[in-house]
């Protein structure tokens, strides 16, 4: 048993360095990805994830493989198309789920048309799967870096995304704040993808935001609950996808977000709150 | 005085919502602000609270701050999904006091405990504010604006979806609001209500109609001509020639 799930990690240093990313990428998503269901906007993330595309492709075409240049792109063009669908539905009749659609398409259109042009397949699946055993020191770091910003943000917006979810009426009658929440809040959403993408890839990093939150509502009711259950989700489903793709030789990210959409999976239909088993098994009511 | 709109005009893309009101709200008044589904009654609330620029005109709050306005939205208009306990719900209200990062103090959470006894909501403390019936969910949006301490009070609907019990639970605490000398204007549609309960009012129906003593107000004639300046709507209006 300690040759199966301890030995990987006490015997190669890509295996310590992968689960140091990705359960520092937990901690960091796992809580965003909270927010993100609870303001009904799932999908923004995935096409936020689609987003970046193009900024760590001219990151790639500047700098090659650099984890630097491609975060910086990634984050650049994470954070144009929010705030330019931000502007758009502002500043038009039309509304911010369309305009995102719009130009998250824009974006990823471009972003695939110059990988395609200037690099190679190889390259493609770098940035649309991620390579967590091959994290190097600068990848750490960036991990390490964003996952601070993020909870140091978190713990200073944490009242104003809370009120501007569930009555934002009330933020803009007593405070400011709301339109500073929501696109900090977009801003750590780019981050924590572009952060993802390094270890998970594009595609794949948005699961670890969406999973941990979409199946930990099953099991808890309370915001702080949901918080820590789905932190301690995405990390378990770090250690296991980590070590199934070490013993079963499978593609990390995948193996990762595979665990994660098993306990999606448990979630519905064996959960506390409102799976299928529980409105099966239900009696009919409590007495009154 | 504790507000005054001047030729006030608010809207969304030039269209006006509210059209060149001029009133002056007295410190202490119990007002109700009645007319028509979409004769701008929510917007001049959102204008008293600067949520909503004038196009034209101006609103001034006499020796009080935006921050001393307390809003109560309509009950649709929160997310009851949202897995918050009723204390969380009702703790908001000393915004005012602790901001977004502050901590509650003892003061506040005795203040929070006291208003939600005075809401009969002892003992629901700890339940989510998705497990609540519309009306218990209204009783937690007052012990809010009753932790809020608030000089001006802004109500928008506050009874509508509301059994009589707690109806008349509710507009004894606004009463008693008034009878502490705190100016409270609520948007209402139950006309009877109003003449019971309400000294004044404002008839709007994007153009101000009557304003004053809530029996001069409310007349069949002001009625009619609300309704007939409502249903008059005209996508296409040439610009405004008013003075």
């Amino acid at each position: 048993m300690f040759d199966y799930l301890i030995s990987p990690f006490l015997e190669f240093a890509f295996m310590q360095r992968a689960l140091m990313g990705c359960l520092a990428i937990s901690v960091s998503a796992a809580p965003i990805g909270v927010f993100l269901m609870l303001r009904r906007m799932s999908l923004t993330g995935d096409a936020m994830a689609h987003a970046i595309l193009p900024g760590a492709a001219v990151g790639f075409l500047v700098a090659g493989l650099s984890i630097e240049a491609m975060t910086i792109g990634g984050i650049v063009a994470g954070c144009l198309v929010a705030v330019l669908s931000g502007l758009v539905s502002r500043l038009t009749d039309v509304a911010e789920d369309a305009s995102m659609a719009a130009f998250y398409l824009i974006s990823l259109s471009v972003g695939v048309l110059i990988i395609s042009v200037n690099g190679s397949q190889v390259d493609l699946l770098h940035v649309l799967f991620g390579s967590a055993l091959a994290l190097n020191n600068d990848a750490l770091y960036l991990l390490a870096g964003i996952c601070t910003v993020t909870l140091f943000a978190l713990a200073i917006l944490f009242r104003p995304l809370v009120v501007e979810c569930m009555d934002s009426q009330f933020l803009q009658s007593v405070s400011r704040l709301s339109p500073l929440a929501h696109f900090s809040f977009l801003v750590l959403v780019v981050l924590n993808l572009v952060g993802g993408f390094n270890a998970l890839g594009t595609l794949m990093s948005v699961g670890m935001m969406i999973l941990p939150s979409a199946s930990a509502r099953y099991w808890v009711k309370g915001l702080d609950m949901l918080l820590v259950l789905s932190c301690l989700l995405a990390i378990i489903s770090c250690y296991a996808g980590l070590l199934l793709s070490y013993h079963v030789g499978w593609p990390t990210s995948p193996s990762i977000i595979l665990i994660l959409g098993s306990f999606y999976v448990l979630s519905f239909l064996f959960g506390m709150n409102g799976s299928m088993m529980s409105k099966l098994s239900k009696p009919k009511h409590l007495s009154a | 005085m504790i507000l005054e709109c001047d030729n006030v005009t608010l809207g969304y893309e030039l269209h006006p919502a509210v059209h060149h009101l001029s009133i002056q709200i007295e410190r202490g008044t119990l007002m109700a602000l009645v007319g028509p589904n979409g004769a701008g009654k929510t917007t001049l609330l959102k204008g008293f609270m600067g949520q909503v620029s004038p196009l034209e005109g101006s609103i001034t709050l006499h020796d009080i701050q935006r921050s001393d306005i307390a809003y109560l939205p309509q009950l649709n208009q929160v997310d009851r999904s949202f897995p918050l306990s009723v204390q969380e719900m009702v703790s908001l209200g000393t915004w005012r006091e602790t901001g977004a990062f502050g901590r509650l103090r003892k003061q506040h959470k005795q203040r929070v405990a006291s208003a939600l006894n005075q809401l009969g909501l002892s003992g629901f403390e700890k339940r989510l504010i998705g497990s609540l019936s519309g009306g218990q969910m209204q009783r937690v949006l007052f012990a809010r604006l009753l932790v809020q301490e608030a000089d001006l009070i802004l109500l928008d609907e506050p009874f509508t979806g509301i059994d009589s019990r707690t109806t008349h639970d509710l507009m004894h605490l606004i009463e008693s609001w008034h009878q502490s000398g705190k100016t409270i204007i609520a948007v209402l549609h139950d006309l009877d209500q109003v003449k019971n309960h309400f000294p004044h009012s404002l008839l709007l129906s994007r153009e101000p109609i009557a304003y004053g003593a809530t029996n001069d107000v409310l007349t069949k004639e002001n009625w009619l001509k609300a309704r007939q300046l409502n249903e008059a709507f005209d996508e296409h209006a040439d610009h405004c020639g008013h003075d």
